[in-house]
């Protein structure tokens, strides 16, 4: 067709010419046969367009130049299913006629013709590229990898010397110096050789090549077998852990039950041989054995966590009679907790009544005392029961240093009148929660209202503090607690007196009030406790199970007292939790200390043996030693004397500080460490002389004048040897 | 002074000094008497008359010396309570070793000038520690004997700019290239007379090399221009060239460890590895700024250090090429060539900023900066093969000679000498980090430029991290995440 189209462009139409337009042009002079079978397809082309537009749409022909060598045959014949694709079957076809194939590759060839899949473009240079790149990179850096030991090695090595591979200086073998010696005459050869055929050492006469070799090969041996001990150990262990793992996840009660019995059952079996075996040390496993399930069972016994008790915590809320049980249990458990306590308490009962006449003794006697314990902030925070008794104990708080003792006997009478005040009230308030509304009535007409008296025991309060401390600056923060204090108090004690109501009425139900305890009885109980406490055994401590708390309805209890008592075991629980903190004593007296030693001493000056006789035994006269006795100057006032809270040091010096490290060093990680390093001396005068050439190695030597190469392969290798053979192979690099 | 020396027994407290002497005259005496006179009687009295006599015995060994040019030795008592205040002491010691230091401190030992045009590059010999080979920007190159400070040969080996220089393993020829587009290989020795000064051999290429390099032990070299090249020495075409991407390569080095490994610099900012075996590149980094130069360290094989455009020279690990493990900081202009110690402990930078600087291959600053008045911008530098100098070339056509210890003494030591020097080092080292010591070894004396500089470098960072502190601070916690130092210079590593 090219040749056509080139023909007619000749003929006057320079535009290409497509296939379809030209079937009318088509008559030309110089008709072939093949432009007439041409001509007959393009008609039968052309129908079957015609045939395709009436089904719908026309369609737009994309006009198609195509190659003329596909249309053309090389002999002007047209080429038969040119279009079609080629097949493997049409190249296979003639292989099943073919006598000569196996049958093995006939039956390839046909799995092959069978099989639709297509095989997948190959990549992208750029991506295949990458690829290489990549594995090469994986390749090279695991290679490098090698030297990390190495490295390792020469970064910890205490001395580097360089060159490397140095020739070792001095004497050497007389192997090496052998080794370049040559046999010449032909006696010497003939030995020689004849060495050299039976493998026999020549240089080194230790061992011979097969020796050496036999070495080595049971040292692999060695190895294997070491190495399979190994693996069998580590995996064994990872059994083992992963078995305890297993059972420990294990959250079958039985399961447990059955373990545990398993275990004891072993014991016991142990401990019968041991009783064949040897009786003493059997006799103090039993022992042990007892005393451990005593303690068991004491730790156990009354602590609300028994099976009956936890039923009957259930239980309680509807029952009667197990709340009572429940009740009779936890005053069980609170008289085990506490048995000294109660035992005191009789003790004080009785002390109580001898004295007989409680009345006389005023009640502020007690409370003073009862604020002893309360020197403890721990005490005065949680206390919420009233906040007179705490005012008392902050006052006695500073009372409690020993050092202030001449000025405590001088306030003592001022501090009498105000905690009497102190008592009244605390009196008047007691009657308040006892019965709140009508008490208060009676009590208004005597005082003035609540928020004044408030306020009034603030700055007494504060006042007396400061009377008290003689400046100590505590007052303020102390006064600032106190209102805290208080306002969670009176918070506290409306939840209390409600609670008291609702009681008092269920008791009247049930029986007459008993009168309530006097405050100074209670108050003498109080402090008889706490003295006695700090001696006696803490079984809190001493019991191996906390007591279960169980939230329980109170029974219906006649007596207030019982009441008092239960708020004043918790009083002793917290005393007893904090009996030995007594902070702010001592901070004072530490404060004390560190003025003391502040304080420049005296010098003495005196020289024995000057002026009169001296010698062992003979003390310089005194005479002497006052004249020679140097008062220092007194120091400038500390910045803390006006602080009572406070203690400034002042032995940080400026003129020192500019040579003192300020933070710790780098590679350092406590500053322990680095006090050693420092402390220890490196000089000749504190050490020997091989100690100080140890001590002072240099890190790098180098040989004047000698080219230093860089490493080579050949310490890979050492360091390869070295490490399989179990020595290091610096030895070479630290002589 | 307490009267009577310990376990002398006291009769008369009265006059205790006398009856010292007298008792020590008196046992001396006796004991003489008795070693003299009794002693040879000794031997005949039977066993059971023996008397038990306790006397001084000395052996002059211990106190004697060999020769008079001995020193005298000195019995001496470590017992601490005899010898206290030891921190205390050894803290002046400390600062006196200190003090000396800087006193002592002269650097700078020779200059050599001879060339005609800036010192483009240096090469130092294989095999004999006071050669030195150096080529300018004229392309005239000259063979120095670093001992007496003297030009030994001078030669033009190209037209325009000497590139690269390197002298072959061994040490009997270099090779040289040039802005003529051209690899020369030249005889270590100097022609005879009436010889021409002419190379062995010469290659032609097609653009212009900028950098060579040799293998440690093969003979084999690279070249970088447009592409990186590997050259067998025996043919005129390379036996393998490496191309990513079109680029102009700045470098090349072969690393001295792992020998068939290459990194070279290119223009595009990266730092391209190459294994010599492969048919294609490993690795590439790229970076924020360009990297002039790099150098591998010669004892550790998976290090290298490179000198940054942004003041900065950063050590890699090849394996890990994401993040340096180091950065170097101190320079205050473009950094131009860095060359290891031999020890691969320490590297030395040349800067445009007309200093050269010492840095520990894991310190993030430098330990030492080396500067005079007349040197102009360092171009390139080389750590001498002993671990003892420092050469570097620079553009005001000289080249200088640099102790690697400002302070170090030169020569042979004597023994006393040398133990001194390590025991006032260890001293150093032991008191390194309290205040006054800290501050006395610290101290340079900067040029007034560089000086200003760092400090306007300094209120600059500082400002750039407020910036970004503040931004972090407002904006939704997480999303401006904190980059380090060593993440902030990497933009990316290419596969």
């Amino acid at each position: 067709i090219s040749s056509r189209v080139s023909m007619q462009s000749n003929e006057g139409h320079p535009d290409v010419i497509y296939d379809d337009e030209k079937e009318e042009d088509a008559t030309d002079d110089d008709v072939t046969v093949e432009d007439e079978d041409g001509y007959d397809e393009r008609k039968r082309q052309k129908l079957l367009e015609a045939i395709g537009t009436l089904s719908g749409k026309r369609k737009k022909t994309l006009g198609e130049r195509s190659e003329a060598a596909v249309h053309m045959s090389e002999f002007t014949v047209n080429v038969e299913g040119e279009g079609d694709k080629v097949d493997l079957s049409d190249l296979i076809g003639s292989m099943k006629t073919t006598p000569g194939l196996s049958g093995k590759s006939k039956k390839r060839l046909k799995n092959m013709e069978q099989s639709r899949k297509t095989i997948e473009c190959p990549l992208s240079k750029q991506e295949s590229e990458r690829i290489r790149r990549d594995l090469a990179f994986q390749k090279v850096s695991k290679e490098v990898s090698h030297w990390k030991s190495v490295i390792r090695q020469n970064e910890r090595a205490e001395q580097l010397v360089f060159p490397l591979n140095q020739e070792h200086s001095g004497p050497k073998p007389i192997e090496r110096v052998v080794m370049d010696w040559k046999a010449q005459t032909p006696l010497e050869q003939e030995v020689f050789t004849l060495l050299s055929a039976n493998k026999q050492p020549i240089n080194d006469p230790i061992l011979t090549p097969t020796e050496e070799a036999s070495v080595k090969a049971m040292s692999l041996e060695e190895a294997k077998v070491r190495r399979a001990e190994l693996q069998k150990a580590r995996a064994l262990q990872s059994y083992y852990e992963a078995k305890a793992r297993r059972q420990r996840k294990i959250k079958s009660k039985k399961y447990h039950k059955v373990l545990n019995k398993a275990k004891s059952k072993d014991f016991q079996k142990q401990f019968d041989e041991m009783v064949k075996r040897d009786p003493a040390a059997a006799l103090e496993e039993l022992n042990k054995m007892e005393m451990a399930r005593m303690q068991e069972r004491m730790s156990l016994k009354h602590q609300n966590s028994s099976k009956w008790a936890r039923s009957k915590a259930i239980m309680a809320k509807y029952d009667e009679g197990a709340r009572k049980a429940i009740q009779q249990q936890l005053e069980v458990n609170k008289d085990l907790t506490q048995k000294l306590v109660t035992s005191l308490n009789k003790e004080e009962e009785e002390t109580m009544e001898e004295e007989g006449n409680a009345d006389v003794v005023p009640d502020f006697v007690n409370d003073a005392e009862q604020g002893l314990d309360f020197s403890n902030p721990w005490m005065t925070g949680k206390l919420s029961q009233d906040c007179v008794e705490k005012e008392t104990s902050n006052a006695v708080t500073i009372r409690a240093e020993e050092n202030v003792a001449e000025e405590e006997e001088v306030e003592e009478t001022e501090e009498e009148v105000l905690l009497r005040e102190f008592d009244n009230r605390r009196k008047r308030r007691q009657a308040q929660e006892a019965d709140a509304p009508v008490m208060l009535m009676e009590e208004e007409e005597e005082n003035k209202d609540a928020s004044d008296k408030e306020e009034e025991e603030l700055s007494e309060f504060t006042s007396l503090f400061k009377g008290l401390a003689e400046g100590c600056g505590e007052a303020d923060t102390a006064a600032e607690q106190e209102k805290e204090l208080k306002i969670r108090c009176q918070e506290d004690e409306e939840l209390l007196t409600q609670g008291k109501e609702a009681e008092e009425e269920e008791a009247t139900d049930k029986g007459p009030v008993v009168p309530q305890h006097p405050p100074a009885t209670e108050n003498a109980q109080k402090t008889g406790k706490s003295r006695k406490r700090r001696k006696g055994i803490e079984l809190k401590q001493v019991l191996t199970k906390g007591a279960q708390v169980l939230q329980v309805p109170f029974a219906p209890t006649i007596e207030d007292a019982e009441d008092s008592e239960e708020k004043l075991d918790q009083r002793g629980l917290i005393k007893e939790a904090f009996a030995g903190d007594d902070i702010i004593s001592d901070f004072l007296k530490e404060k004390r200390k560190q003025e003391d030693a502040g304080k420049p001493k005296a010098v003495d000056l005196t020289l024995p043996g000057w002026g009169e006789w001296g010698g062992g035994g003979l003390q310089p006269s005194c005479r002497k030693r006052r004249k020679f006795r140097r008062k220092m100057t007194p120091p400038t006032p500390r910045k803390d004397q006006h602080l009572p809270g406070v203690i400034i040091s002042e032995k940080r010096s400026s003129s020192i500080r500019l040579h003192q490290v300020n933070a710790l060093p780098f590679p350092f990680e406590s500053p322990s460490v680095f006090e050693n390093t420092i402390r220890s001396a490196l000089g000749r005068t504190w050490n020997t002389e091989r100690t100080v050439k140890k001590v002072t190695k240099p890190k790098v030597v180098t040989k004047l004048g000698a080219i230093i190469e860089p490493m080579t392969r050949e310490e890979l290798v050492k360091d390869k040897n070295g490490a399989s053979a179990g020595t290091s192979s610096s030895v070479k690099r630290k002589p | 002074m307490q009267p009577g020396g310990p376990g002398i027994p006291q009769c008369n407290a009265r006059s205790p000094s006398l009856f010292t002497i007298n008792t020590w005259l008196v046992c001396s005496l006796l004991a003489n008497i008795f070693v003299a006179i009794i002693f040879p009687f000794c031997k005949r009295v039977p066993l059971r008359y023996q008397m038990k006599v306790k006397v001084i015995a000395r052996n002059p060994d211990d106190y004697v010396r060999e020769t008079k040019l001995d020193i005298q030795r000195v019995p001496r008592n470590y017992d601490p309570s005899l010898h206290p205040f030891e921190v205390s002491r050894e803290y002046t010691r400390a600062l006196n070793a200190t003090k000396l230091e800087r006193v002592f401190a002269k650097p700078f030992v020779a200059s050599l000038d001879g060339h005609r045009d800036g010192v483009n590059c240096m090469a130092k010999h294989a095999k004999s520690l006071s050669t030195l080979l150096s080529g300018s920007c004229d392309g005239e190159l000259k063979v120095w004997n670093l001992s007496k400070h003297e030009c030994v040969r001078t030669l033009q080996a190209h037209e325009g700019f000497v590139r690269g220089m390197v002298v072959r393993y061994c040490g009997t020829s270099f090779f040289t290239v040039g802005d003529d587009k051209t690899i020369k290989q030249w005889k270590m020795e100097s022609p005879g007379y009436g010889e021409e000064e002419e190379p062995i051999n010469t290659i032609l290429g097609k653009t212009v090399y900028t950098g060579l390099d040799h293998h440690q032990n093969d003979p084999v070299f690279a070249t970088c221009g447009q592409q990186v090249d590997i050259w067998d020495e025996q043919r005129s075409s390379p036996i393998r060239s490496f191309t990513w991407g079109v680029d102009s390569f700045s470098s090349v080095h072969f690393n001295p460890v792992e020998t068939e490994l290459l990194a070279s610099c290119a223009s595009d900012r990266s730092i391209v590895l190459y294994d010599m075996r492969e048919s294609t590149p490993l690795k590439k980094v790229i970076m924020t700024m360009r990297s002039n130069t790099l150098s591998w360290n010669p004892m550790e094989a998976y290090y290298f250090t490179c000198a940054n455009e942004d003041y900065n020279l950063y050590t890699y690990d090849m394996r890990y090429l994401a993040k340096p493990i180091m950065v170097h900081m101190d320079h205050v202009s473009a950094v131009l060539d860095v060359d290891y110690a031999p020890t691969g402990k320490e590297f030395v930078s040349a800067s445009f900023d007309k200093t050269i600087r010492i840095f520990a291959k894991d310190g993030g600053h430098s330990r030492e900066v080396y500067h005079t008045k007349r040197m102009q911008h360092v171009i390139c530098i080389k750590w001498s093969a002993d671990n003892k100098y420092i050469l570097s070339g620079s553009d005001e056509m000289n080249i200088r000679l640099w102790k690697a210890n400002a302070a170090e003494k030169l020569g042979v030591l004597a023994p006393r000498e040398r133990e001194a020097a390590n025991y006032s080092q260890k001293l150093k080292e032991k008191f390194q980090h309290h205040p006054q010591i800290r501050r006395i070894a610290r101290h340079r004396h900067l040029p007034k430029t560089i000086y200003h500089q760092t400090k306007e470098l300094r209120v600059m960072k500082e400002a750039r991290r407020r910036k970004e502190k503040n931004v972090r601070k407002h904006s939704k916690p997480g999303s401006v995440p904190v980059v380090s130092e060593k993440e902030k210079h990497v933009v990316t590593v290419v596969k």
